[in-house]
């Protein structure tokens, strides 16, 4: 049996399902609205299992689901070294959104990576503590920062309106996922130019350590052929 | 896998070693308050430290290593001058999947000495040589001073020396400083723009035109980095040949008998190395009284310049052929981080950390 994990609700989900639908596989939620189940129509030997976007890489890297949809965001940020517990089956064409660093637009001296940068040292100095960055991305800030010599910053920690904590001041600047800045414009944040960390769209992922015994993998087989897409086994 | 008992055996051996050296052993702490090593490393320490919390203490991570304890408890009680060793674990995540360990011990040895920093910097590099000798070791050394001395010396800005320097350690950052202060590379198109927009209105009126403001950051820092940004673009380039001989200093490797006749060759035209240059000399000269080959020692300038690093000086590291293998043994001198660690007060300080583990491998292998 191969498991594909789905989000389960939502935009995602609706796309999602309109993905597969139209290759020929249905997908649909049974039971209450507060059931998290669900059924797939379309071929045999393959069952729907819905979850948050955000559990899909953990439950890849587990090997409880052989597929599973969910953001490039996601599975860069959950899992370490992350190209070998999955690899990329298919991109989705929805789900865009961006990873990236925002300030507030009043730093009429901060456009980009290298004003930051400068901003965080003399910030450091006037204040005696390293400029915050809220957000719940920390490995990819963490590794897009250092990749490009930004120091004196710190990461503070945002599970929710991570736009707000400029102005409720416990941070200076911030991570964020968005998909259009109206947010961080009603918040009086700008992106940094070269502040894109990360271009994020939904995949079908395949777990590496999963789709093993020769019965899944024939299986496989069949349900990339009727995807239109290669194989990951 | 060389077995556990094996590697303890082996770190046993050089910590006796480091004793029969004159070093008295210290202890550390495991439990480290993330804050020291957060404000002294940055937040990259994260990606290299296990963190774990404590409901009294807060923040707590798992020794990276021993420097950072051995210089504090010196700092706090230790007479001078001093020779410390020490045994124990040091922990390190890995973000990929490999064979590196995530747990590993290190033997290491340190001086405090204020009376003879080149002399101290020859000791410690000639003592883990002889007792790695029968390994065939590749010796690898560097000399951060030497950059350091050059960057300050440069005919520039305050601002631009200050921003050079503290991105040292930093190489790929440094380089683009370096580049834009040399005019080597165009201002971005972005940083055009920005200076246009300032240079049109006060930077109060550009605030305030902004919108909203919100934020800790002030609009006295903001205009006070505008002004500087400003004035930053009105000045001249590092000059050509100045910045020739930085670009050269950057890029220098050679044996280290051969680095020195260079590098004296360059001071006349770089006058503000000639005091590390002299150092480099003296302790050239230290070394090879202890029996060490500096005609054959290789010797890069820019050895050492990694980020999580601290070094300011003298700097060196022992690799097994194998290139994969991490260095068998690391170290070098980090005056400024006593002056760091001790609250105002400074002491020069040089030492080394050796893997025991990696030293039972490679005797194993034999």
């Amino acid at each position: 049996m191969i498991k594909i994990g789905v989000p389960s609700k939502g935009r995602l989900m609706e796309q999602t399902f309109t993905w597969f639908g139209a290759r020929g596989l249905t997908m649909r939620r049974t039971g209450n609205e507060r059931e998290y189940a669900g059924a797939i129509d379309g071929m045999d030997g393959v069952e729907l299992v819905l979850l948050a976007a955000s559990e899909v890489p953990r439950e890849l890297e587990a090997g409880r689901i052989d597929l599973g949809v969910t953001g490039t965001d996601l599975v860069r940020e959950e899992l370490a070294d992350w190209t070998s517990v999955v690899t990329e089956v298919a991109l989705l064409g929805f789900g865009q959104a961006d990873l990236i660093l925002a300030v507030p637009s009043v730093w009429v001296d901060v456009d980009t990576l290298d004003d930051l940068d400068a901003a965080a040292t003399a910030f450091r100095a006037a204040h005696g503590f390293r400029l915050r960055i809220a957000t719940k991305y920390h490995r990819l800030v963490r590794e897009f920062l250092t990749e490009n010599g930004v120091a004196d910053y710190q990461l503070v920690d945002s599970l929710g309106a991570t736009e707000g904590a400029v102005k409720n001041l416990t941070a200076e600047a911030i991570a964020d996922i968005t998909s259009s800045g109206e947010t961080l414009r009603a918040n009086h944040l700008k992106i940094l130019s070269d502040g894109v960390i990360l271009r994020s769209e939904a995949v079908l992922w395949a777990s590496r350590g999963a789709l093993r015994s020769e019965e899944n993998r024939a299986a496989m087989g069949r349900l990339a052929g009727l995807l239109g897409v290669r194989s990951p086994v | 896998m060389t077995p556990k008992a094996t590697i303890r055996a082996e770190a046993q051996r050089l910590h006796a070693a480091f004793v029969a050296a004159g070093a008295v052993p210290v202890e550390a702490d495991i439990l480290l308050p993330a804050e020291t090593l957060l404000d002294l490393y940055g937040e990259d320490i994260r990606a290299r430290a296990y963190t774990t919390h404590d409901p009294l203490r807060g923040e707590m991570m798992l020794r990276p290593d021993f420097t950072v304890p051995v210089v504090q408890a010196h700092m706090a009680h230790g007479a001078e001058p001093a020779r410390y060793c020490y045994l124990g674990e040091v922990f390190r995540q890995q973000d990929r999947a490999s064979d590196r360990a995530s747990e590993y011990l290190q033997v290491g040895f340190e001086v405090f000495d204020r009376s003879a920093p080149e002399a101290a910097d020859a000791e410690v590099f000639a003592l883990f040589q002889g007792m790695l000798a029968d390994l065939a070791l590749r010796p690898a050394t560097g000399d951060i001073g030497i950059l350091m001395a050059a960057v300050r010396g440069l005919d520039t800005t305050p601002r631009r020396r200050a921003a050079l320097l503290h991105h040292i350690w930093r190489p790929r950052r440094f380089r683009a400083l370096l580049d834009r202060f040399a005019g080597r590379a165009a201002v971005p198109a972005a940083r055009v723009r920005l200076l246009e927009r300032l240079a049109k209105g006060s930077p109060e009126a550009l605030i305030a035109e902004a919108g909203t403001f919100v934020g800790l950051r002030s609009a006295e820092e903001i205009s006070a980095r505008a002004v500087a940004l400003l004035e930053d673009a009105g000045e001249k380039p590092i000059s050509a040949p100045e910045a020739a001989m930085l670009y050269d200093l950057l890029t220098l490797e050679a044996p280290a008998a051969a680095a020195l006749a260079h590098l004296k060759g360059i001071t006349p035209l770089l006058p503000a190395i000639a005091l590390a240059v002299d150092r480099f000399a003296a302790r050239l000269d230290a070394l090879a009284a202890r029996g060490v080959d500096v005609e054959a020692l290789p010797f890069e300038a820019s050895h050492g310049r990694t980020s999580l690093e601290y070094y300011d000086g003298f700097v060196f590291s022992f690799h097994a052929v194998d290139k994969g293998m991490p260095p068998v043994a690391s170290g070098g001198r980090y005056d400024a981080l006593t002056a760091v660690l001790g609250a105002g007060a400074f002491i020069p300080a040089v030492g080394g950390v050796i893997r025991p583990g990696l030293v039972a491998r490679i005797r194993g292998l034999a």
